[in-house]
């Protein structure tokens, strides 16, 4: 059996508009709670229809260890997050503040660990 | 009484071994990430059960078998899974497809397994059935999003419900070992299952907008080993082969 021959490239046939794909699920963020009592932590991402199904796939992708008690699922473009950019101003203005470290406070001995 | 239990045994021990082995098959190769992990945790949830399940027959067969015995040793006329669940696993929506019927039936069987007269079988079948009710869940779901979808994946689910129905008979299908354990309060009659599970893969297939075949045609032969498919064997050459070209291998 030969390989078809290939026809020759004509540059100006327009190319084929191929069906365009719109599988893509959409991305979500998964928060995971490990215990009661604690809060629920980012564990990681994942792509699903919708976020009945999101939820599945979290139980199957992130507590497959019996590492939780409580499931959280948000769509990743429902987060608002801070600009990178804008790290100087938001988080350096802090850096010199020691006063706002309640660390200036002499605590009783009979207090024990706080 | 020892026989039907141990014949009982292998019909639940050898469906939960073919079908974890097929399920397995798509282990790095389903369609997205999240399905090949949901789909190879079932396929160890179904492994973790044939264990329970063969090493108990082991036992009651008292022949000194293991559980890796049965599973590895037998060959097709002595397996006594029902034929659906050997069948080759073909697209996703087969796949699905025929965990979804087997789920329903797997779920109902467990649950009256659970409430066993024979306290290994109770205590065995009150861990499985939260399995099965966990992939239940994700099937029904899936069939019902796969059914409603695009005309292609209805398409696509609609051929393969008419392709496994003549399947679905065998699940509840009794003979003389069934009516025995049965009796001895040890499981469920399968044909008493029947009327709840038609029930409620009919409310599925109506959300899914899927037509259920009129023909109630059954194959059977699988869960009394008279007459398996020739797909079984072929599984077997893969799922034994390391067994049987090094007895005993160990690691």
């Amino acid at each position: 059996m030969s390989s078809p021959s290939p026809s020759a490239y004509d540059e100006n046939e327009t190319p084929k508009a191929g069906p365009k794909r719109t599988g893509e699920w959409p991305l979500f963020e998964v928060f995971i709670r490990g215990q009661h009592g604690l809060s629920h932590r980012h564990v990681g991402s994942l792509h699903a229809p919708d976020a009945a199904m999101a939820i599945k796939n979290a139980r199957d992708v992130y507590t497959r260890r019996n590492e939780g008690v409580s499931i959280w699922v948000v769509e990743a473009e429902a987060i608002h997050a801070s600009a990178p950019g804008d790290k100087e101003a938001l988080y350096d203005p802090a850096n010199d503040k020691v006063y706002r470290h309640p660390t200036f406070f002499d605590v009783p001995d009979e207090v024990g660990h706080m | 009484m020892s026989d039907a239990l141990f014949e009982a045994l292998l019909r639940l021990g050898d469906n939960t071994l073919v079908l974890g082995h097929r399920v397995s098959e798509w282990c790095g190769k389903a369609p997205v990430l999240e399905e090949d992990i949901a789909l190879a945790n079932t396929a160890l949830d179904l492994i973790g059960q044939t264990q329970m399940w063969l090493g108990y027959a082991a036992e009651v067969e008292g022949a000194g078998r293991t559980a890796d015995d049965l599973a590895m040793l037998r060959d097709v006329w002595d397996f006594r899974n029902i034929l659906m669940v050997e069948r080759p696993n073909m697209d996703f929506g087969h796949t699905m497809m025929r965990q979804f019927l087997f789920d329903a039936y797997h779920r109902a069987a467990l649950r009256g397994l659970s409430i066993s007269t024979d306290p290994r079988v109770a205590e065995i079948a009150a861990k499985a059935v939260k399995e099965a009710t966990y992939h239940l869940e994700r099937s029904a779901e899936t069939v019902i999003a796969l059914g409603d979808g695009t005309q292609v994946s209805h398409d696509k689910m609609q051929a393969a419900l008419d392709l496994l129905w003549p399947y679905v008979g065998e699940m509840f299908e009794s003979d003389a070992v069934d009516a025995q354990i049965s009796d001895a309060g040890i499981a469920p009659d399968p044909a008493t299952l029947r009327g709840g599970w038609d029930t409620y893969v009919q409310g599925v297939m109506a959300e899914a907008t899927l037509s259920i075949p009129e023909d109630s045609f059954a194959h059977r032969g699988g869960r009394t080993g008279a007459r398996h498919t020739e797909h079984l064997g072929h599984m077997l050459t893969q799922m034994q082969w390391l067994q049987r070209a090094y007895p005993d291998a160990t690691w």
